[in-house]
């Protein structure tokens, strides 16, 4: 099987999240990269040392810069004449193109694998990961997006593909980039970070949140994280957020801090390696998934905490 | 202008779903059954436009059982939707095949604007919307937090992994929405009385000529793996040491 993998860049380098994909991608055969941009040539070179990529398809337009849907569909959907199946990450970039190419073939998506069964038969969580569905697909070519942290990064160095330059219809006219506001943080990204520092609605404000968790997070040199109702509150922007609508995140340690447990959220870190969890309510769901708890008032142990550290 | 609001009846989400014996599917007899919630936040957008004198008419479309003429259709025009579609089946229809009878929809409906809940918390699919945008040749605004109509197009600003990122569209578009877009109101009685003289417009899925034979067989569906429950440390040194033992501090 010929397959092709969506590579998630900000046209400068490729993002961690490609990397999951293209081990998704080495169990159904062949590897191809797409790199749809502007401007991205060194994000091509940088894709094709990829271990196990076979080539890598550059499709550098302006209409790529952004990655809109409407102008990618259609050169995803023409690159599928000769792959047999297209993976993408599911990150809010993936989710966002990969059903509009799906529509285009008229393939049925197969959304977030978590593991590949077969040729045609992948596993992929329904109700917030409460129950893991294995489906067979009866369509002759496969779209689907891949969850991340189900799947080992393939090495981001030793191969040797060949880059070869593609095109497509460029700008359909429809819609437009009219900006951006992009979290800077010198913080690791929380989809790949090793180490999460998590706060829920139990910080009160926004001020405390950042009093609060964010030293200890730089102590252990973790990501911050927040549940849907700290975010929901404003206590932090939206790309904080953890759970079943938000961010799936499985780092080695994930400290969830008065964070009460709800499944949306138990959806987005419960295959954390180890989770800690500190909540003054000894009966909080978060206690029932943590593999270490201290019950007891956050304002007084996380500031303690961070300066025994 | 007319805003077409797709929205589908779901378990309800404060219910722990429980996967059958069988391993055939999640148990859905004698469970609360509910709006999807991302489909409330798109009626509410729906209705605050037609508030604001930037919609005319709100219609509100579901697939699913006829009970749904009496649940999710009647909230939908209790909060505000001036009429509903009801396009009855007991099968379960895929995303494509549900976009593909909404692409009907919206030929017979002739919509500007499209909004939908940005995923379905049953099957978690998030891919209805972009598919529909992707069969009528529309702009989509995904995983909306901001809608703003203007002129002969739609600003949407949307939640991306990486912060915010904001969108210039033509109409007519799809816009689907993410948690922070609005705070669905809640159906009051006496609107939910008032609903129920609001029309529904009873259909079915043989009604639009379109095959929804699904693609996916589920092959089987199982609970996933449980964790335990750990240990309770006493206080913040033990807590210390823990951390140390685990390398992540020194």
């Amino acid at each position: 099987m010929k397959t092709l993998v969506w590579v998630e860049h900000d046209n400068k380098a490729v993002k961690d999240a490609t990397l999951a994909t293209v081990t998704a991608a080495s169990k159904l055969g062949e590897v191809h990269l797409l790199v749809a941009g502007a401007g991205c040539a060194a994000v091509a070179d940088q894709a094709a040392q990829i271990a196990g990529v076979g080539k890598v398809h550059l499709a550098d337009d302006a209409a790529y810069a952004h990655g809109l849907a409407e102008n990618v569909a259609p050169l995803v959907a023409k690159l599928m004449e000769s792959h047999d199946a297209v993976l993408f990450p599911a990150t809010t970039t993936g989710k966002n193109i990969a059903p509009r190419v799906a529509a285009l073939l008229d393939v049925m998506q197969i959304s977030d694998i978590l593991s590949v069964e077969g040729p045609d038969s992948f596993t992929r969580p329904i109700y917030a990961g409460n129950a893991i569905a294995t489906v067979q697909t009866s369509d002759k070519k496969l779209v689907i997006t891949v969850r991340g942290t189900a799947f080992e990064k393939a090495a981001a160095s030793g191969g040797s593909a060949s880059v070869e330059p593609v095109s497509g219809e460029g700008d359909k006219g429809l819609s437009a980039f009219a900006g951006a506001e992009l979290a800077e943080s010198a913080r690791p990204e929380l989809t790949s970070a090793k180490v999460i520092v998590s706060g829920g609605r139990a910080l009160q404000n926004s001020e405390n949140f950042h009093s609060i968790i964010e030293p200890l997070a730089d102590k252990l040199g973790a990501a911050v994280g927040a549940s849907r109702a700290a975010v929901d509150a404003g206590y932090v922007p939206n790309d904080y957020q953890v759970g079943q609508t938000g961010k799936i995140v499985a780092p080695e340690v994930y400290i969830a801090i008065g964070i009460s447990g709800a499944i949306q959220h138990l959806a987005g870190m419960k295959d954390s390696k180890t989770i800690i969890a500190i909540n003054k309510d000894e009966d909080a769901p978060i206690f029932q998934v943590a593999d270490i708890g201290l019950v007891g008032d956050l304002f007084k142990i996380v500031p303690e905490l961070t300066e025994k550290l | 202008m007319k805003v077409l609001v797709p929205v589908k009846r779901v378990l309800d989400f404060n219910v722990k779903p429980r996967v059958k014996a069988d391993g055939t599917g999640v148990d859905l007899a004698n469970v609360k059954m509910s709006m999807n919630p991302f489909d409330e936040i798109a009626i509410e957008e729906a209705v605050r436009l037609k508030e604001k004198g930037a919609a005319t008419e709100v219609v509100v479309v579901t697939i699913g059982v006829a009970k749904a003429e009496s649940d999710v259709l009647l909230t939908a025009r209790a909060m505000g939707a001036d009429r509903a579609i009801l396009i009855a089946t007991d099968d379960e229809v895929e995303p494509l095949g549900v976009a593909k009878l909404l692409a009907k929809v919206v030929e017979e409906e002739q919509p500007g604007l499209v909004i939908l809940g940005k995923q379905a918390i049953d099957d978690d699919s998030n891919q209805t919307g972009q598919m529909l945008a992707a069969l009528l040749g529309w702009p989509q605004g995904t995983f909306a937090s901001k809608v703003e109509l203007g002129g002969n197009g739609v600003k949407v600003t949307r939640e991306v992994d990486g912060g915010l990122e904001t969108v210039d569209l033509k109409l007519p578009a799809i816009v689907t929405t993410d948690l922070r877009l609005n705070e669905p109101r809640y159906a009051t009685l006496p609107n939910i009385m008032k609903a129920k003289s609001k029309p529904v417009a009873k259909k079915t899925v043989a009604d639009y000529g379109v095959d929804v034979t699904p693609r996916l067989k589920t092959l089987k569906v199982v609970e996933p793996g449980k964790r335990q429950a750990g240990i309770k440390v006493g206080s913040v040194d033990e807590l210390v040491e823990k951390l140390k033992g685990l390398g992540v501090a020194k």
